[in-house]
């Protein structure tokens, strides 16, 4: 018995059943690729030429300041509910100008936490317009396209991206200083979509979510990994959901146990930096659902004051 | 892929039950019900025999929550060699790209063409043998994955059948309802729906907290006229069982099983999880999905 060889090699999905891949060195020369549609271009050494759209992504970017990506490898560990605290908190200065963009294609949440979900997109000359929560607080998200909230969102990839894309240059999105860009879970499509198509504008950074649990942390790590291998800079990890206090006796216990030490030590052991640990409030769930913002609705909390750390930590390593 | 005769239908020919379990969000617990569904048919008959697929690609938890991390796929003439979690008696047998990931801090950024091969080779490549049940973890969302996964396994939808696993709270409610539409368009049995994380009882005091609200995913069952298989409170012994894995390296780890344990009983992560209060539930869950599964909804 051998070690199985390493998986797939980048197989279009009308290639014949042999196909070397489009990035190996026979692409385009192997016998499987007689009568392939794609054989031409394959075995042609031209570059692929750059995407049309690139150049129209930067001139709708040039305004925009800050980027700042909201990265998870793991779904579910608070990336939408971080992002609209976040985006709420910048707008709270009225002098800032923020929106937020939704790129979690098939379970976009965002609407629903910033409590606009039943609003639509308008176009004019410009662009599509943005959801306004406040006035310096625009929002784009695919929930905002859909006939019905009941409706799946069953793309592939080039569709998604394609999307993304317009996203970006199509949205009216004015003079920004931060675009807070929510992501759906995993490192595939979107992610390299979006970090392809801001390469030349840059991202500032990315925030990467976790909970304390190892599973949750494995897929962190992998996000790191993306992280680096893509040449994002990580600003910083947040830890959500580290630790409970019960309503009825007040006593901290801990729901998801930091079996192999939690954030804190995904954060030494790759040399980043723990920008905060928010503790779990049944509350900030509830503001979620009804789309308000916990922070203004219950600012005492241990977790707003968290949060609000975390952010201004934020604004301090940005520069800002 | 309308000949009935694929690499895939062949390699399936002897899987009874296939069982997809969805969400539509993220961290609702996908795979730890798919562990839980796979531990409980494994021990309800004793010689049942189960495979757990995870085609969560770019982040998969099934190696981790069975105690399989570190653990590497094998080829012999007649296809992959699953991991078998319980050991010499290989009933449980388990496939997922973090057998096939050197470190397993490595990202897998794949596209979706790329996915799509992965996902063929699981179904096609993988030397199963005989299966009572195949269990298949997915990733969230409705994309790339579950699309390839039906396209795939077209030749053998009448054994497919679904299982949503949602939370109580609003957003995850409205991606469990986008993936029940899903399981519409693409013609795919739905079983019934769990609903996760109903309720976290304080360990100290007792108190039942709804930390994320309860109740919701019974309502959306009746309205959208599903059956509802049970609701599965936090569980903190479950989450710390799952998430410990038995530890390869780290073995400075206390959490770890001890050396003399693992060679007492061959299956340990089975004893441990037939003692939480999760497994006790989940037995009347398994009990309303056998019924399911019996006599597949018309939905």
């Amino acid at each position: 018995m051998v070690q199985a060889p390493n998986p797939v090699a980048d197989v279009p999905e009308n290639a014949p059943e042999h196909c070397p891949g489009t990035e190996s060195e026979f692409a385009g020369k192997s016998d499987a690729c007689a009568g392939c549609e794609n054989q031409t271009v394959c075995a042609s050494n031209d570059p692929k030429l750059p995407d049309p759209s690139l150049p129209f992504i930067k001139a709708r970017m040039s305004s925009v300041k800050r980027k700042i990506l909201v990265l998870s490898g793991k779904g579910g560990v608070g990336k939408s509910t971080f992002t609209a605290q976040l985006g709420w908190a910048f707008a709270a200065d009225e002098q800032i100008q923020t929106g937020i963009m939704d790129v979690d294609i098939c379970g976009p949440s965002i609407p629903t936490i910033l409590g606009i979900a039943s609003e639509q997109v308008h176009s004019s000359s410009s662009g599509w317009s943005p959801v306004y929560v406040q006035d310096n607080l625009g929002v784009m998200s695919v929930g905002f396209m859909l006939p019905s909230a009941r409706d799946a969102v069953m793309w592939r990839g080039p569709k998604k991206n394609g999307l993304i894309s317009q996203f970006l240059k199509d949205v009216d999105w004015g003079d920004l200083d931060y675009l807070v860009i929510d992501t759906p879970p995993g490192t595939s499509d979107e992610h390299l979509s979006i970090v392809q198509f801001l390469k030349e504008s840059g991202i500032d950074g990315a925030v990467l979510i976790t909970t304390p649990q190892e599973v949750a942390l494995q897929d962190v790590r992998r996000e790191i990994d993306f992280c680096r291998k893509v040449g994002i800079r990580i600003l910083g990890l947040v830890e959500n959901m580290s630790g409970f206090v019960c309503p009825g006796c007040k006593t901290e216990s801990k729901i998801f146990k930091p079996t192999t030490g939690g954030g804190k030590k995904l954060a030494e052991e790759m040399g980043i930096e723990l920008l905060g640990s928010v503790p779990l409030d049944p509350r900030i769930g509830k503001s979620a659902d009804y789309g308000v913002s916990f922070l203004d609705e219950y600012p005492d909390s241990p977790a707003s004051i968290a949060y609000l750390d975390i952010i201004d930590r934020i604004k301090e390593v940005l520069g800002d | 892929m309308s000949s009935l005769d694929t690499p895939v239908s062949r390699r399936l020919q002897s899987v009874k039950h296939i069982i997809i379990v969805l969400s539509g969000k993220g961290g609702v617990g996908k795979s730890s019900v798919s562990t839980q569904l796979a531990l409980n048919l494994y021990r309800s008959t004793p010689t049942a025999r189960v495979g757990i697929l995870d085609v969560d690609l770019t982040g998969p938890s099934i190696p981790r929550m069975l105690g399989l991390d570190g653990h590497g796929v094998h080829q012999s003439s007649d296809g992959w060699v699953p991991v078998y979690a319980d050991g010499a008696e290989a009933r449980l047998a388990c496939m997922s790209v973090g057998f096939l990931l050197k470190k397993k801090g490595d990202s897998v950024v794949w596209r979706g063409p790329k996915k799509n091969g992965m996902i063929r080779q699981f179904l096609s490549d993988v030397r199963w043998g005989e299966l009572d049940y195949l269990v298949i973890d997915t990733p969230p969302g409705t994309s790339d994955e579950h699309l390839s996964l039906l396209e795939h396994m077209a030749p053998v939808h009448s054994r497919l059948s679904s299982v949503i696993v949602t939370t109580p709270q609003a957003v995850a409610l409205m991606d469990a309802m986008k993936c029940l539409s899903f399981t519409r368009a693409v013609n795919l049995p739905v079983l019934g729906l769990i609903e996760n994380m109903s309720g976290y009882v304080c360990p100290c005091c007792g108190e039942i907290s709804n930390v994320f609200s309860t109740g919701g995913g019974e309502e959306m069952a009746r309205r959208e006229g599903l059956k509802f298989l049970g609701s599965l409170p936090v569980d903190t012994e479950l989450v710390s069982l799952l998430d410990a894995g038995e530890v390869n390296e780290d073995s400075a780890n206390p959490v770890d099983a001890t050396t003399a344990e693992k060679a007492a009983e061959p299956f340990i992560l089975l004893n441990r999880y037939s003692n939480t209060s999760s497994a006790k539930l989940f037995e009347n869950i398994l009990d309303r999905l056998a019924v399911s599964l019996a006599a597949p909804a018309s939905d």
